[in-house]
């Protein structure tokens, strides 16, 4: 059972209005740093940076995109096969100070963000971190919330949230695929 | 994977994983906060029967940067001195429930037989044992390789193997369980590999090694290879006299001064020296030879602690309890 709840015009649309919403709250795009989660979190970051630059032309939206991988931070790492982590970049001016936006895909649990938290802890001190993410589905475990949300999606915890990326999955779509 | 054991059976896939972690684990070395909490609540236990400062150092640090407790065991003043087997010391770290067992021993064989025997759970990891393999060593050359030949081509070194690298391993080879394990890594890696060494210091058998086999170090040298490799003259493990003099020996075998002259001269323009250390300055290789720019000692050293970080979070941080144990499905 597949219902798609967002198609390519309507993720183009939200993420639109999220780059607006963080110029709107950092008062222009002064110390911003854009920190995609992998895997989909970093093309959506990357999305974000070309649309902030599209609105702001004085910014390069290469040297505001970091990819910041959390493999090693999660607290379920033992409850699943090994994953080997894979590459953190971060922009050249790096984080201290800056304004850091965390972009992930879905909102969930929120162990996720608490392993990134924990990463960046690591790596830097910036100044403030948000949370922009395309979709939150609720059932949070931790308390966490987001800045900027794409889509509120109310589902059943049964339920499966599929976010794909063209940068991906080649196609751009949120499916919500029902119980089997 | 649950043991490191040697790499003869070491998959290429595996190994290219291996290598990938390693480079994520480089760049965590270089940060500020020098730690990862993803070992965190685990016991690696380094269990070493034999002299060694690199090896178990560098494992001390890597499991420490994983956030890992370590527990270092030496066999000088500790109870094997009093004669306790193997066995018994196993049982002992399992009773402290030690996840993962990092051993150098001085038989050939004994981390297998440690991890074939139901004295321990934990996970072994061969930190170099009698004449047979040492494979963090192997792998840590191979990381080294990799990474200098990949940025000498300008391409980014992950996913990479070693497919058209020629690779000198030059001296020991008898004793020695570094040019086992490397030549059995890099061949898988696709490079080729030639021995140079004394026909005295060539093990039985040599002629089934999946590798050429020179008496002619300049004549190798000639050719360019990508990379040669001194192995230490083992002089603990030779009861025998296995060349006239040491100074012959630096003559014809060893990497002096004249040959890194003709090296500069020559087609072996990134040619890099390699040695696994501790190195017998003057014999196999000289001073020189050992501070010159192509020398990768020192870089063998710093990624040796990124690549056992990788081996200790392959084979520690995953989910263990999918195979249950033989007490547990016993229970069902």
């Amino acid at each position: 059972m597949f219902r798609t709840v967002l198609g390519e015009a309507d993720i183009d649309r939200a993420l639109t209005r999220i780059a607006h919403e963080i110029l709107e709250a950092n008062k222009g795009s002064q110390d911003l740093v854009l920190l995609g989660i992998p895997r989909r979190g970093f093309p959506l970051a990357q999305r974000l940076a070309r649309k902030i630059a599209r609105t702001d032309p004085a910014v390069n939206p290469d040297a505001m995109v970091g990819r910041l991988d959390v493999t090693m931070f999660r607290d379920d790492l033992r409850k699943h096969p090994t994953r080997p982590p894979g590459p953190t970049k971060l922009p050249p001016a790096g984080i201290d100070d800056k304004v850091v936006v965390l972009v992930d895909d879905v909102l969930y649990s929120g162990r996720t963000i608490r392993a990134a938290l924990d990463a960046i802890v690591d790596i830097g001190r910036p100044r403030v971190v948000r949370l922009a993410v395309l979709v939150d589905r609720g059932h949070r475990e931790l308390p966490i919330r987001a800045d900027h949300v794409g889509k509120n999606l109310p589902t059943s915890s049964a339920e499966k949230v599929r976010v794909r990326i063209t940068e991906v999955d080649s196609v751009d779509e949120v499916v919500i695929e029902g119980p089997a | 994977m649950k043991h490191l054991l040697s790499t003869e059976n070491l998959s290429a896939a595996d190994a290219i994983r291996i290598l990938d972690t390693a480079e994520e684990m480089a760049l965590v070395g270089e940060r500020e906060v020098k730690k990862l909490p993803a070992l965190r609540g685990r016991t690696v236990v380094n269990l070493f029967f034999e002299d060694s400062t690199r090896t178990r150092i560098s494992f001390e640090a890597a499991a420490k940067r994983l956030s890992a407790d370590v527990i270092n065991f030496a066999a000088k003043g500790s109870s094997v001195s009093k004669g306790e087997s193997l066995k018994d010391t196993a049982q002992t770290l399992e009773a402290m429930s030690a996840d993962a067992v990092v051993i150098r021993h001085w038989a050939s064989g004994a981390p297998a037989r440690l991890a074939a025997s139901d004295w321990i759970d934990a996970a072994v990891v061969n930190a170099g044992d009698g004449t047979h393999e040492h494979p963090t060593q192997a792998l840590l050359d191979a990381f080294t390789l990799r990474r200098h030949w990949s940025q000498i081509a300008g391409r980014a070194s992950l996913g990479e193997d070693l497919r058209g690298l020629r690779i000198a391993i030059v001296g020991d080879v008898l004793h020695s369980r570094v040019a086992r394990s490397n030549l059995w890594l890099l061949t898988t890696l696709g490079a080729e590999v030639t021995l140079v060494a004394p026909p005295t210091l060539l093990p039985v058998g040599i002629a089934d090694w999946p590798c050429r086999v020179s008496f002619d170090l300049d004549e190798v040298l000639a050719t360019g290879p990508h990379a040669i490799m001194m192995l230490r003259v083992q002089g603990e493990r030779m009861n025998a006299a296995f060349f006239p003099s040491a100074r012959e020996y630096a003559r014809t075998w060893g990497f002096d001064d004249d040959r890194l002259a003709a090296l500069e001269v020559s087609a072996g323009k990134d040619t890099i020296i390699m040695h696994p250390g501790p190195m017998n300055r003057g014999l196999e290789i000289s001073s020189a030879a050992a501070d010159s720019p192509r020398s990768t000692v020192l870089a063998q050293v710093r990624n040796g602690v990124s690549v056992r970080m990788a081996v200790l979070y392959l084979l520690l941080s995953g989910d263990d309890s999918t195979q249950p144990t033989p007490a547990q499905e016993a229970t069902v």
